[in-house]
């Protein structure tokens, strides 16, 4: 199973996903340029986080055009897992790949810290090796994280199972104070119809090593692994 | 001639920048501050004369505004 890592310009977490698969997971991981017109041969793609051309114009909105992105669209439409972490999820809600947008946070500061989350979905390829209610904890670091979406877009992600992950109290339950950024229905990740595009503010690629305070975020990486054997028995 | 595009969050949207400002004004002794909203302006050079239109609010509505969360008006100036 071979992961692509998006670089675009101004991306810094594209080391941390390929720390983590390589040396975490052992898995084969390869750094892709942004101006690549091809993503062929990977199995899954990932948009790291960061601030990808300096977050001008909107958070996403110029990564959005970059090269690879028509081969990004072109393999999830196929059913290729792509991932979006933090910016990377700004990228996809900016490219239609998910609905939505990520606006400055309620309070308007720059959060950087952990928080816990609910794992809503475990039939998705990112989530399977996790249960309903299971309750992680994983480190955000935005600025502009609070999820929008119209009513009509969040109920049909709700109806669909298509809310991953939901910001929570340690003990799981969900409240405005487990809430870090003002997003609606507490949403912290969602998923295209498919369900093979995931896209969450968290950074589950900082929680996967004990020194890092927690590995719960291995369950995102887990589960693709886990989809790939899957795929192949 | 310049193409000016406003951007500013829609009506539905919190801004909450635009509540902070609004917060800060009223502290300056404005008491009568009412709603204000944050965006961006865009000066955009067109050597060549007025763009097509079709064109021009393509560019607008997928690069330079957000529709989820954003609407923008044009004006042109000599």
């Amino acid at each position: 199973m071979k992961f692509a890592v998006l670089r675009f310009p101004g991306s810094n977490c594209d080391q941390d996903c390929l720390r983590t698969l390589q040396d975490t997971f052992g898995a084969h991981a390869e750094p892709v340029w942004h101006k690549e017109t091809s993503v062929a041969g990977y199995d899954v793609i990932i948009l790291p986080g960061g601030f990808s051309f300096g977050d001008y114009l909107r958070c996403g909105a110029i990564a959005r055009y970059s090269p690879v992105m028509a081969a990004v669209r072109e393999a999830a439409g196929r059913g290729t897992p792509v991932l979006g972490i933090c910016n990377g999820f700004q990228i996809l809600c900016e490219s239609g790949l998910l609905p939505g947008a990520l606006v400055r946070n309620r309070g308007l500061h720059f959060i950087c810290r952990q928080v816990h989350l609910r794992l809503e979905n475990t039939t998705s390829p990112f989530t399977r090796a996790g249960r309903a209610g299971q309750v992680l904890r994983v480190p955000i670091a935005h600025g502009e994280g609070c999820y929008l979406a119209d009513e009509e877009t969040l109920d049909r992600l709700e109806n669909e199972g298509r809310v991953a992950f939901r910001y929570c109290l340690p003990d799981g339950s969900v409240a405005p104070e487990g809430n870090p950024n003002g997003s609606l229905r507490h949403i912290a990740g969602i998923l295209n119809g498919p369900g093979n595009v995931l896209g969450l503010m968290p950074h589950p690629e900082r929680a996967c090593e004990e020194r890092l305070g927690s590995t719960d975020g291995q369950l995102v990486f887990a589960s693709l692994l886990e989809s790939a054997l899957t795929a192949v028995s | 001639m310049k193409i000016r595009v406003t951007v500013l969050p829609k009506s539905s949207v919190l801004d909450p920048q635009g509540v902070a400002t609004a917060e800060a004004m009223k502290h300056l002794g404005w008491g009568q501050t009412g709603r204000v909203r944050i965006g961006k302006v865009i000066e955009i050079e067109a050597p060549d004369g007025r763009p097509d239109d079709e064109k021009l609010h393509a560019i607008c509505r997928d690069l330079l505004s957000n529709p989820v969360i954003e609407d923008y008006t044009v004006e042109f100036s000599a």
